[in-house]
Parts: C-alpha cells; structure tokens; sequence
C-alpha cells in the first residue's frame, strides 16, 4: 500500500525564478514527515512536486527525479493524472466541491474517473468518512451540501475525499492552518492512525504539531528574500527538536530568527 | 447655530476631542417631507415664470431639493453631515432621472399596446388583412422570432461557450491574446454590418435567397462575443482551490472542467447566455437585410422570407395608419414581455443552479 519516496537533485521554478534549489532527500513509507521552516521558503513548493501539482501553475517547472519506488515521477511517458491518483493531496483551505452533496464529494475521484456501483460506492463512502472521524457527524445528512459544514469538518471531509481513492501517499499542505485547537487536535489524532496505511508528508507552521505528529522532521530555510530555498537538514524528529546537526535549525525551532 | 461654530472653533483650532459626542440631528421625515416641499417649489416657480415644460419644473424642483437639504443640513447637523446629505440627496436624484424614462416607456407601451392585444392578435397573421385596416396579428412574427433566435442561439452559445473555457483553462500566449482580441472586437460590431456581411457571403456570393436561417447567422456573429465575455467572466470566479482540488484527486483537467468548474458556474452562464438572447432579440437591422419581413405564415427558417418582432414593429410603424400604429405598440409590448421572461427565467435558473450553503 503506502509506498517510499526518493528525491534526488530536485529544482522547481516558476519562470525564470527558482523557489527550491537541489534537493536531496527520502520519505520513509508508513511514517509522518514533517515540513519546517519559515514562509516562502519552498515548502509548499516541494510538496506540489511530489504529486507533480507544481506544473499546474502556469509557468512551474521542475527539475530532478522523485522516485516512487523504483518509478520515477519525471520520467518520459509517466502520466501526472495517474500520479495524482497515487499521490493524494489535502489543501491548507478546506475546498469541498460546492455543488456536490457530502456524499458526492467523498465519491467524487472515484466517480470522477470512471464509474462504481452504487452499492460499492456507499461502502467507500463510509468507509472514507469512517476513516476521516467524520462518518458520527455527518452520517444522517449525507445528501446536505458539503459546503454547510464548519470548517473543521470541511477539512476531515477533504480527508476523506483524498483517501476515498486509496492512495499510497497523502500530502497535507498546512492541513490545520485554517482550524481551531479542537478540530486541529481531532486533524492530528487522525493522522496519526492514517499513518497506519498511507505515507504522510504534512508541511506545517507549527514546530508543536510538527513534534507531536512527525516521526521525522525536514527543516527548510532560504538565504535571503528573492533566494531559492534549501533543505537544510532531515533527520528523526526528535533528535530535530533536541539536537539538531546544524546551527540554523536549532536558531530557527528556538525562535532566534525567522 | 451655536453648537456648530463652537464645534467649527475647536476643530480649526486643531483639537482631535469634540466638546460632546451628541450632535444635533434632523429627523428622520426630513428628507421626504422636503422633497414634497420641493416638488411644490419646483411647481410652483413654474406656474409663476408661465414655463410649460414639466422638465423644467422637475429640474427646478431637483436643485432647490439638492441645495435646500445641503442648506439644512449645514445649518443644523455640521459640514460633515451636509456634504453626507448632498450625496446621498444627488444619488436618489441620479436614480430617478435613470428610473423616470424606464417607467414612462413601460406604462406608454402598456397603455398603447394592449389596445388591440388579444388572443386573435397573437394567433393570426397578416395574411388577409390589408396594412390600413384593424385586424391582422403578429403570429408569424412571433414563429420567426423563435426560430430565428433559437437557431442563432444554437450556433452561437456552443460557440461562445468553448471559446470561452479555451481561453479561461488552457489559453496561453499569442493564440489566446488573438482570440481575446478579435471578441473584443466582435463586441463593436454594429448589428447592420454583421447583416451586410452575411448578406454579401450568403446572398450575394453563394446565392441564397433570404431566409429566417440568414438571419439567425447574423444574430449569432452578434450573440457569441457577449457569451464569450460573461461566460469568461464566470469561469473566472470559479476558485482555483476547486481545480486543483480536483486534480489533486487525480482527475483529468478535461473531466474537472466539466464535472467541476462548469456545475459551480452554470448560474452564471446561463444567465449570461439568457441575456445575450435577450440582446439579439431585439436587432432589427439584419432581419431587415436577410429575412426580408413577409406578411404570411412561413414556417421554415430555411426557405423564403419570415416575419420577426422588432421587424413587424418596424413596418407597421412605416405604414402610418392608426390601425398599424396600434399594431406596432402591441407588438412592442409583446417583444418587451418575451424578453423580461427571458431575464426572470434566468433569474431563476441562476437561483436554482447557486451553489447552496445547506445550513
């Protein structure tokens, strides 16, 4: 199911502008790795190269291999359709499909892209909110709008939604970013148990939720405003947050700079 | 009066804190009792310089509201206030000047047109009844109309549509700066040249004869750059979140414009679309070079001369007896409340399609 990452010599550009410079680096499958540093400094950036959403932005460009496996996402002849099927991904604002229902929008990528039984449809569905400790809530009201819901319902639904199509990794951009402590808490208690299943990266502002949910922690730093951003250093969380190889990292998590 | 200069005092004086926060206000009947005194003054002055235009009096009538209220204002409340009440005092003035003509040309229509509508009117033809002479009715004006519309609606919609997801999703560069170029171009054409031009191509050229479908080909030249445009408008409102959304969740972008971006958008569209219908509803000139107008029922936009609305209202108008003048007002009316179907219909298809929020 959940599957290894391996980036070698990865670039991305937008234009003529490069956001991340040469990096290097590996996600363990079945395990959380957390993105740290501060903003703009190519965290976002990154993490659209691992399900290759960077080049949905006009003018994005890569350079490098991400190997999943032993498949390469760059390679010639690869699909990025079919990546992102592999690669799920949860955004930083909560965006359920307004005109769909709450059922339609768990079953969307699997409806999307072909078509399911009604009955096999249902099982996903509740297996997906299941999944995303959302099916208590919204069980009775599945045909209500999933646009009703608060917003930290929104973002277990979108949860759900990723996981509906069974992914081997799931991305989470600043998944909590837009939540209050209680749905932010019930987000982390949730990856923690997804991490059974799928490989989750997760990029967050928030050094605590990084400890509390990473088992390993990649810090990202830039040189200066208009510089591309780095990966300065990759390691087990817990020795990131306690002792750290490399100065800026333990200048960044104490809060002496940045 | 007092108030006021004391508070005029401390604040040239350059001190931020007011003497109280309580200050004299008019109340709340006075802008509408004013406005009746207004209307008063305003005839009254006309009476007395012997003017005869109502426009006049009505004029007269505005500007010693507008400068009586600012004067009031000034005199009670503050110059803040007064320059508050002289905008707000120009605006309602603004909009009865836009609302004025909109109301006069509905009741003129209504009063006029209603004459001889009936249902006699709307289910006969010209066929039998010379142009000097009551009787006769519009139905084969309205067969024209709906088919002439329906057809250029039928060309120009899809049209208009797919050009504008080309240029919202995948126009880059030159090709989509050209194409944008040429709507906006589009947009400027006056409707007689749209009808020269099909005129030379398919009838002079090709050697068609006239036809409600020749007509229909000119209205779509003008119907597809106003689709193009709101459609392109709505397509932008669409949140790039929803796109990637989908993307992310491995869907083809061709599938996410359709299952996606066109559902959360089609309110929009479809009103926009509505409108452009409405607009060309309405052209007269290039169903006067094309359709040529014909008296009889002709039911097939394909062949021979057709009768259309504002074409009918156009003749009828030319041939100056009463009874055709009465048959203009009710044709007018008519095309009037064909089109404000059109716009509620709309109204109501955009209500209906809203993405709801389900609270």
């Amino acid at each position: 199911m959940a599957k290894r990452i391996d980036v070698s010599g990865l670039s991305a550009y937008y234009g003529s502008h490069k956001a991340i410079d040469d990096i290097s680096m590996t996600v363990e499958p079945r395990s959380v790795t957390a993105f740290i540093g501060p903003s703009g400094c190519g965290k976002s950036t990154f993490l659209r190269t691992l399900n290759r959403m960077h080049e949905v932005t006009p003018s994005g460009r890569v350079e490098g291999k991400v190997m999943l496996d032993d498949e390469n996402l760059y390679g010639s002849g690869v699909d990025p359709v079919a990546v992102r099927r592999t690669i799920g991904m949860v955004f930083q604002r909560p965006n359920p499909f307004p005109t769909m229902s709450i059922f339609d929008n768990v079953a969307a990528g699997l409806r999307l892209n072909g078509s399911y039984k009604k009955s096999e449809l249902k099982d996903i569905v509740e297996r997906s909110l299941k999944g995303a400790n959302l099916w208590n809530e919204v069980k009775d009201r599945l045909n209500k709008p999933g646009s009703g819901l608060s917003g930290g319902q929104q973002q277990r639904l979108c949860i759900a939604r990723a996981i509906a199509v069974e992914p081997q990794v799931l991305l989470m951009d600043e998944p909590c970013s837009a939540l209050d402590p209680i749905s932010t808490l019930a987000i982390e208690d949730l990856i923690g148990e997804l991490k059974e299943r799928f490989t989750i990266v997760i990029v967050t502002h928030n050094m605590q939720q990084a400890a509390r949910v990473s088992d390993r922690t990649a810090f990202f730093n830039l040189a200066a405003v208009g510089q591309p951003g780095k990966l300065i250093e990759i390691d087990e969380t817990e020795r990131i947050f306690s002792n750290p190889s490399v100065q800026a990292t333990e200048d960044y998590i104490s809060g002496r700079f940045g | 009066m007092s108030l006021m200069t004391d508070r005029r005092a401390v604040s040239d004086g350059g001190s931020p804190l007011p003497v109280s926060l309580k200050q004299p206000r008019l109340p709340r009947w006075t802008p509408p009792v004013f406005a009746l005194v207004a209307a008063g003054a305003g005839y009254g002055i006309g009476q007395a310089a012997g003017l005869d235009s109502t426009v006049q009096c009505a004029l007269i009538a505005g500007a010693v509201f507008v400068l009586g209220t600012f004067a009031l204002a000034a005199g009670v409340e503050g110059a803040r206030q007064a320059k508050d009440r002289l905008a707000t005092s120009l605006v309602w003035l603004a909009f009865l000047i836009a609302v004025v003509p909109l109301a006069s040309l509905l009741w003129e229509t209504v009063a006029r047109g209603t004459k001889v509508l009936d249902g006699y009117f709307l289910s006969h033809s010209m066929g039998t009844t010379p142009d000097a002479l009551p009787g006769g009715g519009i139905y084969h004006a309205i067969i024209g109309t709906l088919e002439q519309v329906g057809l250029a609606t039928l060309i120009a919609a899809p049209l208009g549509l797919l050009t504008a997801i080309y240029l919202v999703e995948y126009g880059r560069g030159k090709l989509a700066r050209v194409v944008t170029f040429f709507v906006d171009v589009m947009t400027g054409i006056p409707s007689i040249v749209a009808g020269l031009f099909i005129l030379s191509v398919w009838i002079l050229i090709l050697g068609f004869g006239p036809s409600g479908f020749a007509g229909a080909m000119a209205l779509a030249i003008l119907m597809m750059p106003v689709v193009v445009r709101s459609t392109e408008e709505m397509l932008k409102l669409v949140p790039n979140e929803l796109r990637e959304a989908s993307l992310a969740l491995g869907v083809p972008k061709w599938r996410t414009i359709l299952k996606v971006v066109l559902p959360t958008s089609i309110g929009g569209i479809t009103t926009g679309v509505m409108l452009a219908i409405a607009r060309i509803t309405g052209e007269t000139a290039p169903v006067l070079l094309l359709v040529w107008g014909a008296k009889t029922i002709n039911n097939n936009p394909f062949q021979d001369a057709q009768q259309s609305l504002p074409l009918y209202v156009f003749q009828q108008w030319q041939q100056g007896s009463d009874a055709s003048y009465d048959r203009a007002w009710a044709a007018a009316l008519v095309l009037i409340a064909f089109v404000m179907i059109l716009n509620l219909v709309a109204r109501g298809i955009a209500r209906w399609k809203a993405p709801k929020t389900g609270r």
